[in-house]
């Protein structure tokens, strides 16, 4: 049971796919500019991950090692299209703006490497969990991102004023930068950076030293 | 034990045909058993920017003031095919399911035209165009609702332009489909812009399509003025984009034909 809640709720914090792990960043970019789109996306990766994962979990004791990439591609590129006819038929505004967003899950590094990384070696429950809570990691950083865009870059949140627009008649003038891509790397680096000033043990360790500065003559 | 009967060339076959057969049972009845519910959206998305463009619809709204739906206020509008080089009604093509960017780019149903008559950068020129109109009591035409497009910066930009009864003055505009920059070009959806719009006067002493956007209109009251609309700042080329697609749309190799025809009565 506390593997099960670790499994669940590790990646919100602690093990976060987009703060530590720095998958799946791509998509966060592209679609934090409004909160709406960032909430079915957020929905969507979720589900796309969770049942990838458990499909490929309860396969796995058959998954020749030789073809088991394409096999676990094949399981999420079929959910991704499941789920974005799903949005088509069910959500048609929103799948006007996200479509080729939602087609691009399957690039989503999160999903595949939580198929490789931990649906390979457990049980489909646990899988089925490890998906939801990595979507869920993914989520609450989007939806941190996408609180901070929107109402900066157009004075609105889920589409209500909340800063009324110089453009509107009223005061704030938009920052357009953050409708911008490049804002939410900005973002996201800053909230990497709070998280891990936050849990120290997230910083890693160097991959080499630098030297010391040398006197010219030592290189001579 | 498992491993060398797991990685055999046997269970290799297997797994790779059972995944592809279940995949693709799956997607396939998704797309099929979905599709009505998606060409249902489609169309009715549709109806509803022809009425956002007639201002007859708010964004977003699926009602309007009287709590009419989409259905029942796009009943009032007429559908009807134009030849847009003769400007003449094309009774023999059936609106219905009629798909004009379709046809567009098909050879045999479009002219390409070049760049000196492509103001607008749309590439290709359909022979037959899409109007929906609407009728007051009498059965003359209250508004007229034509499908426009053409490049602003970063890609085509869809949309619809709504004539009051004269043929010759804008009720409204808006644009469905654009991928031009948010905050600028993007501001193209905005209705404060929008609703300048309206009252605008489509043609010049000429006769030949006037539409400017300007910075800085012509004083009050002069007949500059009538023709212009604001720009939109920080988006120059968006701008241009649309005074030139609005002015190609309304002119000869528009619809400036079937309108002149029809303001003379001989439609």
């Amino acid at each position: 049971m506390a593997r099960s809640k670790e499994v669940l709720f590790n990646p919100i914090l602690d093990n976060n796919p987009i703060a530590l792990q720095v998958l799946g960043i791509c998509s966060a970019l592209a679609v934090t500019v409004s909160m709406a789109n960032t909430l079915v996306m957020c929905a969507a990766v979720t589900a796309v991950t969770a049942f990838s994962s458990l499909f490929i979990s309860m396969l796995r004791n058959y998954m020749p090692s030789s073809i088991r990439i394409i096999v676990q591609m094949t399981i999420i590129a079929s959910l991704v299209i499941v789920v974005d006819q799903l949005l088509q038929a069910y959500a048609f505004a929103i799948s006007k703006t996200l479509s080729v967003f939602v087609g691009l899950i399957i690039t989503n590094c999160i999903v595949l490497g939580r198929a490789e990384g931990f649906a390979m070696q457990n049980p489909p429950g646990l899988s089925f969990l490890d998906g939801i809570g990595n979507g869920l990691g993914y989520s609450a950083l989007l939806v941190t991102v996408a609180l901070i865009r929107e109402p900066l870059g157009a004075g609105t949140l889920m589409g209500y004023e909340i800063l009324p627009t110089v453009n509107n008649g009223g005061w704030y003038v938009p920052n357009g930068l953050m409708l911008l891509a490049p804002s939410a790397f900005f973002i996201i680096g800053l909230l990497i950076w709070a998280l891990r000033s936050w849990k120290r043990e997230q910083v890693e360790s160097a991959d080499y030293e630098i030297a010391d500065n040398i006197q010219y003559r030592e290189a001579l | 034990m498992s491993q060398p009967k797991r990685d055999g060339i046997g269970n290799i076959l297997l797994v790779a045909v059972a995944v592809c057969l279940v995949c693709s049972i799956l997607v396939s009845g998704a797309a099929v058993a979905l599709k009505p519910v998606q060409k249902a959206n489609q169309v009715l998305d549709q109806k509803k920017n022809v009425l956002i463009a007639a201002g007859l619809l708010a964004e977003g709204a699926t009602e309007d003031a009287a709590g009419r739906g989409v259905e029942a206020l796009f009943a009032d509008f007429e559908t009807r095919v134009v030849d847009l080089r003769t400007g003449r009604y094309a009774d023999d093509v059936d609106a219905q399911g009629f798909d004009q960017l379709r046809t567009a780019a098909d050879p045999s149903r479009s002219t390409a035209l070049a760049t000196a008559e492509d103001p607008a950068t749309i590439k290709r020129l359909e022979h037959y165009g899409l109007v929906y109109l609407k009728r007051d009591e009498s059965g003359a035409i209250e508004t007229a609702v034509l499908p426009i497009r053409g490049y602003g910066l970063w890609g085509t930009l869809y949309g619809y332009l709504a004539l009051d009864n004269d043929l010759e003055t804008v009720a409204g505009i808006g644009f469905y489909q654009h991928k031009e920059t948010p905050g600028l070009g993007g501001e193209v959806e905005n209705p404060r812009w929008k609703a300048q719009w309206a009252g605008v006067s489509l043609f010049g002493d000429d006769g030949a399509p006037a539409v400017a956007l300007v910075k800085g209109k012509a004083p009050e009251g002069s007949d500059a003025r009538s023709h212009q609309v604001d720009a939109l700042s920080g988006a120059t080329m968006t701008s241009r984009g649309v005074q030139n697609l609005v002015n190609f749309w309304v002119g000869e190799r528009g619809y400036g034909t079937w309108l002149e025809n029809l303001r003379g009565g001989r439609v």
